[in-house]
C-alpha cells in the first residue's frame, strides 16, 4: 500500500511534466491539425535554458530559501520568453510558408526542425550529460516505515509539490485564458474553420504564432521541472518526452486542454506503475502500446470530440 | 521614385533589425553560453561565453534579411517573404526523368569497373562501398515509396521492417544455420508479415495517427531488440553473421573459393564488387515491382487512395486490403534490404535501426518527390553520398541535413522532381503535369 502510494505521488509529478509539454502538442493540433513534432526538442531547448540561466545565477542549495524562489521565479519566466522565441522561430521558419500545402510538407519540415534543434543542441553545448547538483531537497514523510521501521517510506518531496502546484496553476491560467479572453476566442474560431474566422476578422496567422509562442512557454517551464526533478539532461530528452506527450495528447483527446492534462497524469502513472511493478527496460514499450491502443479502439481519446469526415 | 526607394530601404531595415532582435534573443542564451561540466572540480557546472559567435549569428541574419529584402523580396508583397522566389525556378526538373532513367542505369553497371580502372582495386574499394551504401538507401526509399508516396500513408517506423528483415536473416543464420540465400526470402516474407499484424489494426487510422503509431511501432521493436538480451544479444548486438556465396562459390581465398574457379588473382574486392551488384539488382527488382505494380487494378487503387480515400470508398475499393497490401509489399522490400545489411555488415545491433534512420529514408522518399522513382535515387545519391562526402565535419553533418530538410520542402513541397504521370493513359502522348496542379486528399 505504501509501496503503491509512493508510485502514485511519482507518477502524478510524471504527469505533470507530460501534460505541461502534451498542451503545446492539443493546442497546435487543434488549430492547424499538424502534429509539430520539433515540440519535444523545444522542451528540451527550454530545460537547457533554465539550466544556464540557473548557474549563471549561481543557485545552489545553500542559496537562501526565499532569495532561491524568487531566482526560480525569474529562471521561470526568463526561460518561457526566450523558448518562446524558439517556438515562434520555428514556426515562422519551417511552418507557415507550407500552410496550405499538402498534408505531408509540414510534418516533414517538423521533423527536419527536431533535427536541426538536436543537433544544434548537440554543438552548442555539447553532447555530455549535464548534472545540476539539487537546488530543492528534502520533503515531507507521509508514512514513517511502521513501528520497526522496516517498513516502505513514503515521501512527498517539496520538489514534487512545486511541481505539482506549479501545474494547476498553469492549467488554470490557460483555461481561462482559452475559455475568457479574446485570444482564446480567436484560437477557438481559428480551431473551428480557419477561413471563415479569417472571414470575421481573426488575424489567423498571428494566433497561430501565439499559439506555437504559447505551447513553448509551457514547454519551458516543463523543461524547468524536468531539469529540477532528474537533476541532469541533455541534448536528446526531447525525442521520448515528445513522443510520451504526444500520446498524452492522444491519449486524452486531441485538441482538448483538460484531456492534455489528463492524459498526461495517464502516462505519468502507467508509466511509474509499470516500473515500478513489472520491468524498467519495458517502460516504454509500455506508453507506446497505450498510445497504438487508444488510437486503435478510441481514435478521439477520452475527452475529444469524434471527428466528421467530410467530402 | 525616390521616395519608393526610402520606404523600401526602411522597410528592410526594420525588418532586418527585427530578425536581428531575434536573433539575438535564440542565440544569447543558447549560443553565447556554453553550459559544461568543469573538469577536477567535482560535477560542478560553469559557464563558458561565446560572445563572437552571438555577434556573428546576429550579423548574419541582419546583413542576410537587408539583402534579401532590398534585391530578392522587394516585388512580392513584403509581408510573405517566401524562400521559393529565392531559388530558381526547377520545372525543367519534371523532365529530367526519363532522360536520366537509362543514363543512371548505365552509369550504376558499369560503376565498379570504372572506379577500378581509375583508382586501382586498393583505391576504389572505399567508393564503391559508398555505392553500396547509396544502392541500400536507394532500395530502402523506393520500398518505402510504395507506402508513402504510392498509397499515401505516412510511415515514420519504417525502419522496424528493415530490422526485422537483419534480425531475422542474423538470427536464422545464427540458430539454424541458414544460408543467405535461403534467408533472403524468409526475412521478406517475415518483415511483410509484420507489416499485416501492425497494418491491420492501424490501417484505420488518419494519416498523421498513422504516422505515430508507426513511430511508436518501430521504437516498441528497437526496444525489445535491446533488452531480449538472450535472444538478440542486446546492445551487443549479434557478430559473425555468414557473408553470401555466389552461386555456392565463397568469397575465400584458395581452393574452392570464387576467385580460384574463375582463375583469378584472389582479391577481397571481389566480394565487394559482388554485394554492389546484389543490392542493384535487389534495387532494381524493387523498382520493377513497383512500376508494374503501378500498372495494375491494386497500384491503381493506392494512388486513388492518395488522391481521395473518401472517394476511393464510395467507388467501392476496399480501402483497407489496399492499405494492408501497400503497407505489407513496402516492409517486404525493406525486410530484403533489411537482410542485405546485415550480411554485408556481418554485425547488427539496434544502434543501426534508431528513429533517425527512419527520418533519413523517408527524407529521401520525400525530398526526391513522392511518387518519384528517378527523385529517390537523386535524393539518395545526393544525401548520403553528400553525407559521406563531408564526414570530416561529422557533427555538422545532421544539422545541415535537418536544415536541408527544412529548406527543400519550403522550397518545393513536392520533392525536387514532382511530376505525375498518369498510370493509365489513352494516348501515347499523355504528359506528366505538375504534382501542385493534383489535389490531394486528406483522408
Amino acid at each position: 500500500m505504501d509501496y503503491f502510494l509512493q508510485q502514485l505521488i511519482n507518477g502524478v509529478t510524471l504527469g505533470s511534466i507530460y501534460g505541461l509539454i502534451a498542451i503545446g502538442y492539443t493546442m497546435v493540433y487543434g488549430i492547424i491539425g499538424m502534429i509539430n513534432f520539433a515540440h519535444g526538442d523545444i522542451f528540451m531547448v527550454g530545460a537547457f535554458v533554465a539550466l544556464i540561466l540557473i548557474v549563471t545565477l549561481g543557485l545552489s542549495a545553500a542559496t537562501p530559501v526565499f532569495l532561491l524562489i524568487f531566482a526560480l521565479i525569474l529562471v521561470l519566466v526568463l526561460a518561457m520568453a526566450l523558448t518562446a522565441v524558439w517556438g515562434w522561430t520555428v514556426e515562422r521558419v519551417a511552418y507557415r510558408p507550407l500552410r496550405g500545402s499538402f498534408r505531408l510538407a509540414p510534418l516533414i519540415t517538423a521533423i527536419g526542425a527536431s533535427i536541426t534543434l538536436q543537433n544544434f543542441v548537440q554543438i552548442s553545448q555539447g553532447a555530455r550529460n549535464k548534472p545540476l547538483q539539487p537546488l530543492i531537497s528534502g520533503g515531507f514523510q507521509l508514512t514513517d516505515g511502521g513501528p520497526d521501521g522496516t517498513g516502505f517510506v513514503v515521501q512527498l518531496s517539496y520538489m514534487q509539490i512545486i511541481i505539482i502546484v506549479t501545474t494547476i496553476a498553469l492549467m488554470a491560467g490557460f483555461t481561462f485564458l482559452i475559455n475568457k479572453t479574446s485570444l482564446g476566442r480567436s484560437q477557438r474560431a481559428c480551431e473551428q474553420d480557419r477561413k471563415m474566422a479569417a472571414l470575421l476578422g481573426v488575424n489567423v496567422d498571428r494566433t497561430i504564432s501565439l499559439t506555437f509562442v504559447m505551447g513553448a512557454a509551457l514547454a519551458a517551464v516543463a523543461g524547468l521541472m524536468f531539469l529540477l526533478y532528474y537533476g541532469v539532461i541533455d541534448f536528446f530528452i526531447g525525442f521520448l518526452a515528445g513522443v510520451k506527450a504526444f500520446t498524452a495528447a492522444v491519449l486524452g483527446g486531441i485538441g482538448s486542454l483538460p484531456g492534455a492534462m489528463l492524459g498526461g497524469l495517464l502516462i505519468g502513472l502507467i508509466e511509474t506503475f509499470w516500473s515500478g511493478y513489472f520491468s524498467v527496460e519495458y517502460k516504454d514499450v509500455a506508453a507506446f502500446s497505450i498510445l497504438a491502443i487508444v488510437l486503435i479502439f478510441m481514435p478521439e481519446g477520452l475527452l475529444g470530440k469524434p471527428e466528421v469526415e467530410k467530402v | 521614385m525616390k521616395k519608393q526607394k526610402d520606404t523600401l530601404m526602411v522597410a528592410s531595415l526594420k525588418d532586418a533589425v527585427g530578425g536581428a532582435v531575434i536573433a539575438l534573443l535564440m542565440a544569447l542564451v543558447m549560443v553565447g553560453m556554453k553550459v559544461d561540466v568543469a573538469s577536477g572540480r567535482g560535477a560542478e557546472l560553469f559557464i563558458e561565453d561565446r560572445w563572437a559567435a552571438v555577434a556573428m549569428a546576429v550579423a548574419i541574419v541582419f546583413v542576410g534579411r537587408f539583402v534579401l529584402n532590398l534585391f530578392y523580396w522587394k516585388k512580392e508583397d513584403t509581408e510573405k517573404p517566401r524562400l521559393g522566389s529565392l531559388l530558381p525556378s526547377v520545372s525543367s526538373f519534371s523532365g529530367l526523368g526519363r532522360f536520366a532513367t537509362p543514363v543512371l542505369l548505365a552509369l550504376a553497371v558499369i560503376l565498379p569497373f570504372l572506379l577500378m580502372y581509375w583508382l586501382g582495386s586498393r583505391g576504389s574499394r572505399q567508393y564503391i562501398d559508398l555505392a553500396i551504401l547509396v544502392l541500400t538507401y536507394v532500395m530502402l526509399g523506393w520500398g518505402l515509396n510504395i507506402v508513402v508516396g504510392l498509397a499515401g500513408l505516412l510511415d515514420l517506423g519504417y525502419v522496424a521492417f528493415y530490422a526485422v528483415g537483419a534480425y531475422s536473416y542474423a538470427l536464422l543464420a545464427h540458430y539454424f544455420g541458414f544460408s543467405f540465400w535461403l534467408c533472403l526470402p524468409l526475412a521478406g516474407i517475415l518483415a511483410a508479415f509484420w507489416g499485416i499484424i501492425l497494418g491491420f489494426p492501424v490501417l484505420r487510422l488518419r494519416g498523421d495517427y498513422l504516422a505515430i503509431v508507426t513511430l511508436a511501432f518501430g521504437e516498441i521493436i528497437r526496444v525489445v531488440l535491446l533488452n531480449w538480451y538472450e535472444f538478440t544479444g542486446g546492445p551487443d548486438g549479434l557478430s559473425g553473421i555468414p557473408r553470401p556465396s555466389f552461386f555456392g562459390l565463397e568469397f575465400t581465398r584458395g581452393e574452392g573459393g570464387f576467385a580460384d574457379f574463375f582463375g583469378l588473382k584472389y582479391s577481397s574486392i571481389h566480394r565487394i564488387i559482388f554485394l554492389y551488384y546484389l543490392i542493384l539488382i535487389m534495387a532494381l527488382v524493387t523498382n520493377i515491382v513497383t512500376n508494374r505494380l503501378r500498372r495494375l487494378p491494386i497500384g491503381r487503387a493506392w494512388e486513388a487512395l492518395r488522391e481521395d480515400e473518401i472517394a476511393c470508398r464510395s467507388l467501392g475499393i476496399n480501402t483497407t486490403n489496399t492499405k494492408l497490401t501497400a503497407f505489407a509489399l513496402g516492409a517486404m522490400f525493406g525486410g530484403f534490404a533489411g537482410s542485405f545489411f546485415a550480411t554485408r555488415q556481418g554485425f547488427i545491433s539496434p544502434e543501426s535501426f534508431t528513429f533517425m534512420e527512419s527520418a533519413v529514408i523517408l527524407a529521401i522518399v520525400v525530398l526526391g518527390g513522392l511518387g518519384s522513382q528517378v527523385g529517390v535515387v537523386i535524393a539518395s545519391v545526393v544525401m548520403i553520398g553528400g553525407f559521406e562526402f563531408f564526414r570530416e565535419f561529422e557533427e555538422y553533418r545532421m544539422l545541415v541535413f535537418g536544415l536541408l530538410m527544412v529548406v527543400i520542402m519550403v522550397w518545393k513541397p513536392r520533392g525536387l522532381i514532382s511530376s505525375r504521370t498518369p498510370s493509365i493513359a489513352l494516348s501515347k502522348n499523355a504528359k506528366g503535369i505538375s504534382a501542385d496542379l493534383v489535389q490531394e486528399g486528406t483522408g
